[in-house]
């Protein structure tokens, strides 16, 4: 067991970890935040992603102790306050969702994408958001709510 | 947002708002099962052989771990049907003696956290003596090999026969027989949330609260008490938040009936989240299915006959409701799809394997026959040289109702109007004029066309015809107004992403006045709504939709009746709007709130002409109602590698009356998403032992955003007259239309290499095999597609 010390959206989080937990298990279990969703728990569906020192990454590939001390980003911390993150209400604007369950890794991985290149292209855009897995929208309405909120983070 | 309602002209139906289910999803504030703390965590250990007899089960020495000699008394999943010939097959809770496919859980190991039972779960040594696997359906009907259930030699679980008294003669004199044998391959539906299961017990009532990802709470209960031998009143099943379903989960889980029967032993909560690889070895699966399809055509390219025989691979047990029937039935029942054929024979078999067990999946069957269909009406325009719409034309049904040669009635629709619709969209002529220039410089687009019937949201006497034992098909929901005012309906509906909470709270604004966004519509929760079937077969906005309908209109009654007391007016002179009830051309008014405050706490008021409270109770139990569309599929086939790119896709869709057509649309969107994947990657492999070669989401591929083309919508909306809303179901019609869609244009742009794909999925290696075996000069080099390397 080795003591660790996450610090999700802006929250330190003291907490003792086998070596071989995962990111995931330890941000849902450990530190109680449970938006953020596992779907396949081996890299591929990126339901779990989350931003760990401003580069979204899945949780499940990383283990907990390798993000001591490193700051986390989760669903839970994209609005402030009652005031929605732009990417949430361009999800909701533009029916992004329906289940719901793939959502928090899409919003985090479109979130992490655009805060280090606002200007990413429309085809780049495409390839960034092919890396997560939905099995409701058929995308269509993601990527819609991703460029829509794309621009509003731009003019910024 | 204002309050549009009846008495301004303005309706909620029929707008898209956004939805009131978003806000918690999008904050991550949604309540999922796996998110459930639990005392006590389960991992089932399950069997790595296909076929075999368990000799011994070496437990850990310290640990707790339950097998089917903990389990006796429980009686097996043994779901029934009584017509066709069916075989009641029983699954016993935990594999008794024998296993019959990889993934059947043996043992369910018990620890204080998941980690610790998979660590236990490891020291479980099972020895099984493998016996000859039968794995394919050729095998399973060989006498020469064994039977998977010893009650069921030769392993025809299920067969159906239907002839029309005419088929003979007619098909005797045809014209022409175009014959086709299509394949559907092995597919998963692969919700993104995989199956999961939390069973916790409550010391001061007794009673076991199962929260798990269902598709029908009240089933699962239902189903679970009768195993388990316990009063159902102390079974309470919640269905949070579900993170899709599409068919997976309407199936009863043995798992689930371990957790409950855990949860009353230990007196605890015990938890079982399901991981990836068991859902695509043993989540259920689904489409493996082949079809000989003949057509008999007359000499105007007029179906005149269709022949079928279906053999349909059902896997190792019979899914729990709907029995491992409901792939072949359905498609012996649906086959002629939307076209005017009258004559028809068909058998339908479901054959016993060594493989997972097949249970409903988005489309059930449909996408299968469809493909098959579309694939035969394809050929069949080529036989007599007219383009794929002109022989659609010519065989369309267009009087209504229309009663099919299996005796379904179609309610009115617009198929050959969504074909023209399509057609407009994509120009065939300006493609035809790009295919050909593309082909001079050795690429190969092609255009695919399908058109089919959905038949959705249908009641009772349909399910009732298939012979089901357990017959779903009602909804009952109840709407109340509480003393403060508050709106709520319960319904016996399980939604899981599809807006349902948003839809149906459109309908009981239009009645009453108030907005949707003040409406909470409670579902999932066998504690708090009535008795009801789930979410499935694209049932719930047509049928609960119907059943909050009849309810809310009875509240509007009531509150008419209570403003006409309270405010001294006739009845028909009431309008209910923004809350309020009017007195048309006056300024009398009174708050609806206040009226439901009456309707509890002042009924002496009413002199006993009003019954106190205001909760008033639907049911509705339909026939059920066809939608309709047609799909079109422009495709690039790159013939050096076989990789095939979807360019655009078009729908032409009818689905009645729309509730809110940015959900429905969305519907589309996912269906037709899930149809190309089905259509191009999505395969689960077996070895020739039963061992499963697609374990996880790096070899069973559903689509992601790189291989869905933008999708093209258009609407036409043809009222149904069985549907008191007016509106059909649509939520497997993207999925149903698809993959023949696309098929047929991966053949269309093949057709100089003289190759037929009639198997479902066209991945690159099929087509380059085909590619291969044909006789043809081998396709130009240099094709690339444009997109990079594959």
């Amino acid at each position: 067991m080795t003591d660790i010390t996450l610090t999700i959206n802006g929250h330190a989080h003291a907490i003792r970890v086998e070596d071989r937990r995962t990111l995931a298990d330890a941000i849902r279990e450990d530190c109680g935040q449970t938006g953020t969703h596992l779907g396949c728990e081996h890299g591929i569906c990126g339901a779990c992603t989350v931003i760990v020192d401003g580069e979204p990454l899945r949780a499940c590939l990383m283990f907990a102790v390798q993000a001591d001390g490193k700051s986390i980003r989760t669903v839970e911390g994209l609005a402030d306050g009652d005031e929605l993150h732009p990417m949430q209400r361009a999800f909701m604007e533009h029916h992004g969702l329906q289940c719901g369950f793939c959502t928090p890794g899409f919003l985090m991985l479109a979130v992490g994408v655009l805060e280090k290149d606002p200007d990413i292209s429309d085809d780049d855009l495409l390839d960034v958001l092919s890396s997560n897995l939905c099995r409701c929208t058929g995308y269509q309405n993601i990527i819609k709510a991703v460029r829509a909120a794309a621009k509003e983070m731009r003019g910024k | 947002m204002t309050a549009h309602t009846k008495g301004s002209g303005m309706t909620w139906v029929g707008r898209a708002i956004r939805r009131l289910e978003d806000p918690a999803l999008v904050r991550g504030h949604g309540h999922f099962t796996a998110d459930l703390p639990a005392t006590r965590w389960v991992r089932f250990v399950r069997s790595p052989v296909a076929s075999g007899y368990i000799h011994n089960i070496e437990l850990p020495a310290e640990g707790l771990v339950i097998t089917a000699s903990g389990l006796k008394g429980l009686k097996p999943i043994r779901p029934m049907l009584h017509k066709f010939n069916y075989k009641p097959v029983s699954q016993p809770i935990l594999a008794t003696g024998v296993v019959r496919f990889v993934g059947e859980p043996i043992a369910a190991v018990v620890a204080t956290s998941k980690e610790a039972a998979e660590d236990l779960a490891d020291e479980v040594k099972i020895s099984i003596s493998e016996t000859t696997a039968v794995v394919d359906t050729a095998t399973a009907l060989n006498p020469a090999y064994p039977a998977v259930h010893s009650d069921v030699p030769g392993n025809v679980v299920v067969e159906g026969r239907v002839k029309t008294a005419e088929f003979d003669g007619v098909w005797g004199g045809a014209h022409k027989i175009v014959k086709l044998d299509a394949r559907s391959r092995r597919q998963n539906a692969t919700p993104i949330e995989a199956r999961a299961g939390h069973a916790a017990y409550d010391a001061v009532t007794g009673r076991i609260t199962l929260t798990c990802t269902t598709q029908m709470p009240h089933l699962t209960r239902t189903a679970i008490a009768d195993i388990l031998g316990m009063p159902e009143s102390d079974l309470r099943v919640i269905a949070p938040d579900v993170g899709g379903g599409f068919g997976q989960k309407m199936s009863l889980a043995s798992e689930y009936v371990v957790l409950v029967w855990l949860a009353r032993k230990l007196k605890t909560s015990v938890a079982w989240a399901e991981d990836r690889r068991e859902n695509l070895i043993a989540g259920f699966h689904s489409r493996d299915q082949a079809i000989a399809l003949e057509g008999a055509f007359d000499e105007n390219a007029r179906l005149v006959a269709l022949k079928a025989d279906v053999v349909a691979n059902v896997g190792a047990y019979s899914c729990f409701p709907t029995t491992c029937g409901v792939e072949p039935l359905m498609a012996m029942a649906e086959l002629p799809g939307p076209y005017d054929v009258r004559q028809y024979q068909c058998r339908a078999r479901g054959v016993l394997t060594n493989t997972c067990p097949m249970a409903p999946y988005r489309g059930v069957s449909r996408p299968v026959i469809t493909f098959a269909l579309e694939r035969l009406m394809d050929k069949a325009a080529g036989a007599f040289g007219l383009a794929p719409d002109e022989i659609r034309r010519r065989n369309l049904i267009d009087k209504f109702p229309y009663t099919s040669a299996t005796g379904l009635i179609y309610d009115e629709g617009s198929y050959k109007k969504t074909l023209e619709m399509a057609l407009m969209a994509v120009d065939v002529p300006s493609f035809r004029a790009r295919q050909k220039q593309a082909r001079e410089h050795g690429r190969h687009l092609g255009i695919g066309f399908a058109t089919f019937a959905e038949r959705t949201g249908y009641g009772s006497p349909a399910f009732a015809a298939r012979g089901m034992e357990i017959t779903p098909g009602w909804e009952n929901v109840i709407v109340s107004i509480d003393p403060s005012g508050g709106v709520e309906a319960r319904i016996g509906s399980s939604p899981h992403g599809q807006g349902l909470r948003t839809t149906l709270a459109q309908i009981i604004a239009d009645e009453i006045g108030i907005a949707p966004q003040a409406i909470k519509i409670v579902h999932g929760d066998t504690d708090r709504t009535p008795y009801g079937w789930g979410t499935f077969a694209s049932r719930s906005l047509v049928i609960s939709g119907g059943a909050t309908l009849i309810a809310a209109r009875k509240v509007r009654a009531k509150l008419i009746k209570i403003a006409s007391h309270m405010l001294e007016a006739a009845p028909g002179d009431i309008v209910l709007e923004d809350g309020h009830a009017k007195v048309a051309g006056t300024d009398r008014v009174v708050a609806i709130a206040q009226m439901a405050r009456e309707a509890y706490t002042q009924t002496h008021r009413f002199k006993g002409e009003i019954e106190p409270g205001l909760t008033e109770t639907g049911s509705y139990d339909p026939p059920g109602t066809f939608s309709n569309a047609c799909h079109v599929a422009i495709v690039e086939v790159d013939t050096e590698t076989g990789r095939v790119a979807v360019e655009k896709f078009v729908v032409a869709e009818d689905a009645g009356r729309i509730i809110n057509p940015m959900i429905a649309d969305g519907q589309v969107h996912g269906g037709v998403a899930q149809g190309i994947g089905n259509a191009l990657l999505e395969e689960i492999i077996y070895d020739e032992d039963g061992g499963i070669l697609t374990a996880s989401l790096a070899d069973y591929l559903p689509p992601t955003a790189h291989e869905i083309p933008p999708i093209e919508l258009h609407h036409m909306e043809t009222p149904s007259v069985n549907s008191i809303t007016r509106a059909k179901g649509l939520g497997e019609g993207g999925t149903i239309g698809a993959p023949a869609a696309v098929i047929n244009a991966i053949n269309d742009a093949l057709s100089p290499f003289g190759v037929s794909i009639d198997e479902m999925p066209a991945t690159p290696q099929r087509i380059r095999a085909a590619l291969r075996a044909s006789s043809f000069p081998s396709p130009a080099r240099g094709g690339g597609l444009g997109r990079g390397p594959a």
